[in-house]
């Protein structure tokens, strides 16, 4: 393959993403989003939370966890952009809005991991 | 590369129909793809959740508003659609899946379901696991 | 036998209208009759410009594929009495241009079919006095259900990625070079990676899943391009972290 195109990358960084997501969000955004606020189960204290993700294990679970649906979305949002609303057009900046913001999500989450407490 | 897109070959005079800009409300699985793409909006939210989850681990008082800025009802209200976008997306995802692996066993294919079952399954044990180590912590 | 059912058909002729309006037509509704037997009635006793393809009558020429009612089908495998009361709207199928009444230009379709080298590739041919090559049934079912494609294009009707962008390579052609890669006797896989891993063909299907769903053949298109792109990925990964073996 003499030009070699980065399709094939983007597209196993949103599958890897797509599978990590399947796993991992429903029941974190049940948990946070929903049992927690409406009292169902009782959030965890700081003390017992805090520990587990300062955890080396847990951060990096929970860096998995965010950059490779980042990049999940910033894929599937970007055809959609194209195929839903027609701007083909917009080709190049879709994609570096996109993919730029997966990139920023991931600085940012590898920042706020290494820093935490 | 580019493949040429060749029409007129043959036929000097044709008529070709325009594309609506909302042909995915023309038909109801056009619509169940657009959403299923749209799940994506969900992950990416809940990214966001995670990062500020993480961002509040500085001392008990973040933490607590953290869990405060949670209990807004509107936010409630978004994370329940969330949900809903993301069992919708665990689930067409691991439905799609064995259609792009093709898992053959001695020469034969495994049915669908046989390559999805058990996706279905770490997905429970998983969730349960996630419950149990923010319940209990480490 | 007095029933009758009205058919709205899609009529374009270049020379009389500029595009293509709804004439309509009541004819006969038998319980044995498809769609293309009312579009034959027509022909024959109402109105005989009326132009469409077919050949076969029974599934397997893949030449009358139609918009009914807006979902695309094989107008020899779809029943008349599946719409009563009716109208049925027959249109030519979607995303194509229109030549003529029913018939759409395929040539595009052709082009590409050719560009994704469906035929057996031999890095070097064997003298036919060696004898045949062999293929056991398991080899065989690997790449069976991608052969029964008849090119009838309802995947390309139905699939709105080919109809936004017509540098798609699209279903059928994909399903195709996944038939001649999974043949046992083909060694062609990388010369055709090398065509559609690059460019937008495979890379532009978001598996909206559509061809898959109105494929009269089960053929599953949508399914060997997902497969395509797993195999176009391990490929991308060889070449990147074997530099020298993992390509040509
Ligand atoms: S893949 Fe199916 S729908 Fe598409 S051309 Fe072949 S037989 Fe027709
Ligand atoms: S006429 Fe041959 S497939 Fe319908």
């Amino acid at each position: 393959m003499a030009r070699r195109s980065i399709e094939p990358l983007l597209w196993s960084l949103f599958s890897a993403g797509g599978v990590v997501s399947a796993f991992f969000m429903p029941v974190l955004i049940f948990l946070f989003g929903i049992a927690f606020p409406l009292g169902l189960i009782e959030a965890p204290g700081f003390q017992s939370i805090s520990e587990l993700i300062k955890h080396p294990i847990t951060r990096l679970v929970l860096m998995v966890v965010c950059i490779f649906p980042l990049f999940h979305w910033a894929h599937r949002f970007r055809f959609t952009l194209y195929d839903g609303l027609q701007i083909k057009h917009l080709n190049e900046v879709i994609a570096v809005v996109c993919y730029g913001g997966a990139l920023f999500g991931t600085v940012l989450a590898g920042y706020l991991l290494w820093n935490i407490g | 590369m580019k493949q040429p897109v060749t029409y007129t070959l043959y036929h000097p005079k044709w008529y070709r129909r325009p594309m609506s800009t909302y042909w995915w409300t023309k038909r109801w699985r056009y619509l169940r793809f657009i959403l299923r793409e749209l799940s994506s909006i969900s992950v990416a939210w809940t990214v966001i959740l995670l990062l500020l989850l993480i961002n509040s681990m500085g001392d008990e008082a973040m933490y607590a508003g953290y869990l405060d800025w949670l209990q807004s009802p509107w936010l409630v209200v978004l994370n329940a659609f969330a949900l809903v976008f993301l069992l919708f997306h665990t689930v067409t995802w691991f439905n799609l899946a064995p259609r792009a692996m093709a898992v053959r066993l001695r020469g034969k294919r495994l049915p669908d379901w046989a390559v999805a079952a058990p996706n279905f399954i770490a997905w429970a044990v998983l969730s349960a696991g996630v419950v149990w180590f923010v319940l209990k912590g480490v | 036998m007095a029933e009758t059912i009205v058919l709205e058909v899609a009529r374009y002729r270049p020379e009389i209208e500029a595009e293509p309006a709804f004439e309509n037509f009541e004819v006969p509704c038998r319980p044995d009759w498809v769609v293309l037997d009312a579009l034959n009635y027509i022909k024959d006793a109402i109105d005989g410009t009326l132009s469409f393809r077919w050949s076969c009558r029974m599934g397997v020429c893949g030449s009358c594929g139609m918009m009914v009612n807006g979902e695309p089908k094989l107008t020899c495998a779809t029943f008349l009495t599946d719409y009563l009361p009716g109208p049925i709207r027959i249109e030519p199928l979607s995303n194509f241009p229109i030549v003529r009444d029913l018939i759409i230009e395929m040539s595009d379709f052709m082009t590409k079919l050719q560009g994704v080298k469906p035929w057996i590739i031999r890095n070097e041919d064997l003298p036919v006095s060696q004898g045949e090559y062999r293929q056991s049934p398991e080899q065989l079912e690997t790449y069976k259900q991608f052969s029964m494609c008849i090119n009838c294009l309802l995947c390309y009707a139905a699939c709105p990625v080919y109809g936004l962008d017509q540098h798609f390579v699209g279903p059928a052609a994909l399903a195709l070079a996944q038939r001649y890669n999974l043949d046992s006797r083909d060694e062609g896989e990388a010369q055709r990676l090398e065509i559609l891993s690059e460019h937008e063909g495979i890379w532009g299907c978001t598996f909206v899943g559509e061809c898959s769903v109105v494929c009269p053949k089960h053929v599953d298109p949508a399914g060997a391009i997902q497969q395509y792109k797993l195999k176009a990925v391990t490929e991308w990964f060889k070449s990147i972290l074997l530099p020298r073996g993992g390509r040509d």
